[in-house]
C-alpha cells in the first residue's frame, strides 16, 4: 500500500469536498491531487532525492507530502524552531535535497546549498489540460520511504526514524474507516508537521473525508476562537496545549467550542490534574487518549470516551486509575511487557514495552531496522498492563531512576507533587549519588502566590508513596524545559541541578 | 493466480473493480470478481470484458474503501475502485469485513 493509493481513493470517494482549509475556498481532494502531481513533476525535473519541508502546518504541507510520495522520494519535515546551523547540519546529511519553506522562514535556509522555493511558489498553478484531473499515479512501491522524521531527542541526540509507505498506509487502513466522516465534520490540527501526529492526522482525515483546519502557532485564545468560527468537531492536542486551554477558560469564562465532539490528546504524558479539570470544562465532548511513537506511525493504543467518563465517575480505584492509562491497543498491534532478562511479566508488573504490527517501522536512518527477528520493537518505554488489558505508560526507560538498586519511575512522583495545592508542575530526575547510585531531585513550578517549602513537599510525597521515593533535593523554578510539542527535556533539568551545584554532567 | 502479497493490485476483467491485497492468504487461492478470475491491475486483461448475465456475479457490487476478508484463508482485500461485480475467494462470496469503529484518535 502506497500513500498515492489513499489519495486516489479519497479523490474517488469524496474528492470534491474541502479537505484542508476554510469551508469556503479551501483545498479539495481533487485540488490536492493536481497540486501534488505538479509538485512531483517539479521535483523530478530537479532530480530531487529528498523533499525538505521547513514550514508550519497548513495546506502546503499535504501538498508537499503527496508530491514527495508521487515523486517516489522521502519527505523530511524539519523543526522550524531550530537555528539555521542546526537545520543546515540536518540537510547536509541528505542526498539531493530540495527545500520547500514558508516565505516567513526563508532566513532559516538562506545559507543552505540546495534548491529552495517557497510554499507559495512550489505547486500553485495547475495546467488547464487537467480539467478532468491529473494523470493517474503509477504504481508506487509500498516499500519506498515516505517520511524521515527526526525524533525529538529528549534523552539523546536526534535521529531520523524511517517510515515507509506500507507502515503509514497500514496505520490508516486499520484505524480509520474510509469516507466515514460526516460532511460537516472538521478537525483542528495544531501539532506541527514535524511531529508524527501532524503527519498521521493529515492522512487519516483525508482518508476519512474530514476537513482539516490548521492552526500554525498555538495559543489558547486563537485555538478556541478558530474552533468556534470553523465549527470544529474534532481536535488533537498535546497535554501542554490542553493545560493552557483549561487555564484560559478558567481565567476568562469563555465558553468551549459548541460543536466540539471529540478531543484527542497525546504526544506526552497527560497529568491527571489537567485531564480532570478538562473533563469538567468539556462535559459534552468525547475525550480520547492516543498513545504512540514516531517509530510506530503514531497511535498504537487508545483510551476511549466512555472509559474516560467511567473512570471519572467510579469509586473503584482500579477503574479510576484508567484516567491515567493509555487504553487498549488498536487492531493490528500486539504488545508484550518484558523484564530485564527478556521474559514476559504478568499483569500489574512493570517492564519494558515491546510492540509488533504492520505499522511498526522501528527503523532509523543509517542504523537499519531495530526490531528483533520476530518483528518486535523495543519502545524504550516502561509500562504495565492491568487485569483488563489497559496499558499504563510509566515513562522512558532512560528516565528511570535507579536508587539503591530500586527502579523508580519519575512520573509517579511527579503526579503526587502536582496534587499538592501549591504546585503547578514538577519534573523529577535522578542525580548521580555516591552512596545510592542516584538520588531523587525535583524541579517544581509553584502556583502563583503559593510558597510551599521543601520540607512540606517532601513530607507530602512521603505520605503518598514512601520515603525511598521522596525527593532528596527540590529546586523551585519559573518554568520547566519543554519542547514546543510539550515534552519535558529531562537532561536539561539534570543539567540545571548539576550546574547549580557547580558540577558538570 | 499470481503470487499474492500485501500491496499486490488486482483488477476485475469484467467491471471497474480494483482491489489491493492487505493480507496475503495462507494458501493459494482463486479470487474472482463477477465470476471471472481477477488479473494484475497493470496487465492487458484488466477491465477488458463485460459482466455476464449471471445474477450471483453481481449480487454485491464492490464498494470503495471497504475491506473484504476470508476467515478461512486469511485473505484480506481493500477495494480501491468500485465496480458492479461481486468478489469471491475459491468460489465463496467474500464478505465485507465488519469495521470495529475506533474512537477517532486523530
Amino acid at each position: 500500500m502506497h500513500l498515492d493509493l489513499l489519495l486516489d481513493m479519497a479523490v474517488s470517494g469524496h474528492g470534491s469536498r474541502v479537505a484542508f482549509g476554510p469551508r469556503d475556498g479551501g483545498l479539495t481532494g481533487e485540488d490536492l491531487a493536481a497540486r501534488s502531481e505538479v509538485g512531483a513533476e517539479r521535483l523530478a525535473a530537479l532530480d530531487a532525492g529528498h523533499l525538505v519541508f521547513v514550514g508550519t502546518n497548513g495546506p502546503a504541507f499535504p501538498i508537499a507530502l503527496f508530491a514527495a510520495a508521487r515523486a517516489g522520494i522521502p519527505l523530511v519535515p524539519l523543526n522550524y524552531r531550530q537555528t539555521p546551523e542546526q537545520i543546515a547540519a540536518l540537510i547536509a546529511d541528505l542526498e539531493h535535497p530540495v527545500i520547500v519553506h514558508d516565505p516567513a522562514l526563508a532566513s532559516l535556509v538562506a545559507d543552505v546549498d540546495a534548491p529552495a522555493m517557497t510554499t507559495d511558489s512550489f505547486a500553485t498553478s495547475v495546467p488547464d489540460a487537467w480539467s478532468e484531473g491529473p494523470p493517474a499515479p503509477s504504481n508506487g512501491d509500498p516499500d519506498a520511504t515516505a517520511l524521515l522524521l527526526f525524533t525529538s531527542g529528549t534523552t539523546a541526540a536526534p535521529k531520523a526514524a524511517v517510515l515507509r509507505h506500507r507502515h503509514l498506509a497500514a496505520y490508516v487502513m486499520t484505524t480509520v474507516e474510509f469516507s466515514n466522516a460526516d460532511e460537516d465534520a472538521a478537525s483542528l490540527v495544531s501539532v506541527p508537521p514535524y511531529h508524527i501526529a501532524g503527519v498521521s492526522n493529515t492522512i487519516t482525515n483525508l482518508y476519512a473525508g474530514r476537513r482539516v483546519v490548521h492552526l500554525a502557532n498555538f495559543d489558547p485564545a486563537a485555538w478556541l476562537d478558530l474552533a468556534t468560527r470553523e465549527s470544529v468537531t474534532h481536535a488533537l492536542i498535546v497535554p501542554t496545549m490542553l493545560s493552557r486551554i483549561v487555564d484560559h477558560l478558567d481565567a476568562t469564562g469563555t465558553m468551549p467550542p459548541p460543536q466540539l465532539r471529540t478531543l484527542a490528546y497525546g504526544g506526552a504524558p497527560m497529568p491527571a490534574t489537567v485531564i480532570e479539570r478538562a473533563l469538567g470544562h468539556f462535559p459534552d465532548t468525547d475525550f480520547v487518549n492516543a498513545y504512540g511513537l514516531t517509530e510506530t506511525s503514531s497511535t498504537i493504543s487508545v483510551l476511549g470516551p466512555d472509559e474516560h467518563r467511567d473512570a471519572l465517575a467510579s469509586d473503584d480505584p482500579a477503574v479510576r486509575a484508567r484516567l491515567g492509562s493509555a487504553g487498549v491497543v488498536v487492531p493490528g498491534i500486539e504488545i508484550e511487557i518484558r523484564d530485564d532478562a527478556g521474559d514476559l511479566v504478568g499483569a500489574g508488573q512493570t517492564g519494558d514495552l515491546w510492540v509488533r504490527g504492520e505499522q511498526v517501522s522501528g527503523e532509523y536512518r543509517g542504523l537499519g531496522a531495530t526490531v528483533d527477528e520476530a518483528g518486535w520493537f523495543a519502545t524504550r518505554d516502561r509500562a504495565w498492563v492491568d487485569d483488563d488489558g489497559y496499558l499504563f505508560i510509566e515513562g522512558r526507560a532512560d528516565d528511570t531512576i535507579i536508587r539503591g538498586g530500586e527502579n523508580i519511575a519519575p512520573a509517579e512522583i511527579e503526579e503526587v507533587l502536582r496534587r499538592h495545592g501549591g504546585v503547578a508542575d514538577a519534573a523529577v530526575v535522578g542525580l548521580p549519588d555516591e552512596e545510592w547510585g542516584q538520588r531523587i531531585a525535583a524541579a517544581v513550578v509553584t502556583r502563583p502566590g503559593a510558597t510551599p517549602t521543601e520540607t512540606q513537599l517532601t513530607d507530602f510525597v512521603r505520605a503518598a508513596l514512601r520515603s525511598a521515593k521522596a525527593p532528596e533535593e527540590i529546586r523551585f523554578v519559573d518554568e520547566l524545559p519543554l519542547t514546543d510539542t510539550g515534552k519535558l527535556v529531562r537532561r536539561d533539568v539534570v543539567a540545571q541541578f548539576l550546574a547549580s551545584e557547580g558540577t558538570t554532567p | 493466480m499470481t503470487d499474492l502479497e500485501p500491496g499486490t493490485k488486482l483488477a476485475s476483467v469484467v467491471c471497474a473493480t480494483e482491489v489491493v491485497v492487505i493480507r496475503a492468504p495462507s494458501q493459494p487461492v482463486e479470487i474472482t470478481c463477477g465470476g471471472v478470475a481477477m488479473v494484475p491491475a497493470d496487465g492487458p486483461d484488466a477491465h477488458s470484458g463485460t459482466l455476464g448475465a449471471d445474477a450471483t456475479d453481481s449480487d454485491n457490487p464492490t464498494l470503495l474503501g471497504k475491506r473484504y476478508a476470508s476467515d478461512e484463508t486469511g485473505l484480506e482485500l481493500l477495494c480501491a475502485k468500485a465496480g458492479d461485480g461481486s468478489l469471491a475467494c475459491n468460489g465463496t462470496p467474500l464478505p465485507i469485513k465488519g469495521a470495529k469503529p475506533l474512537p477517532s484518535s486523530d
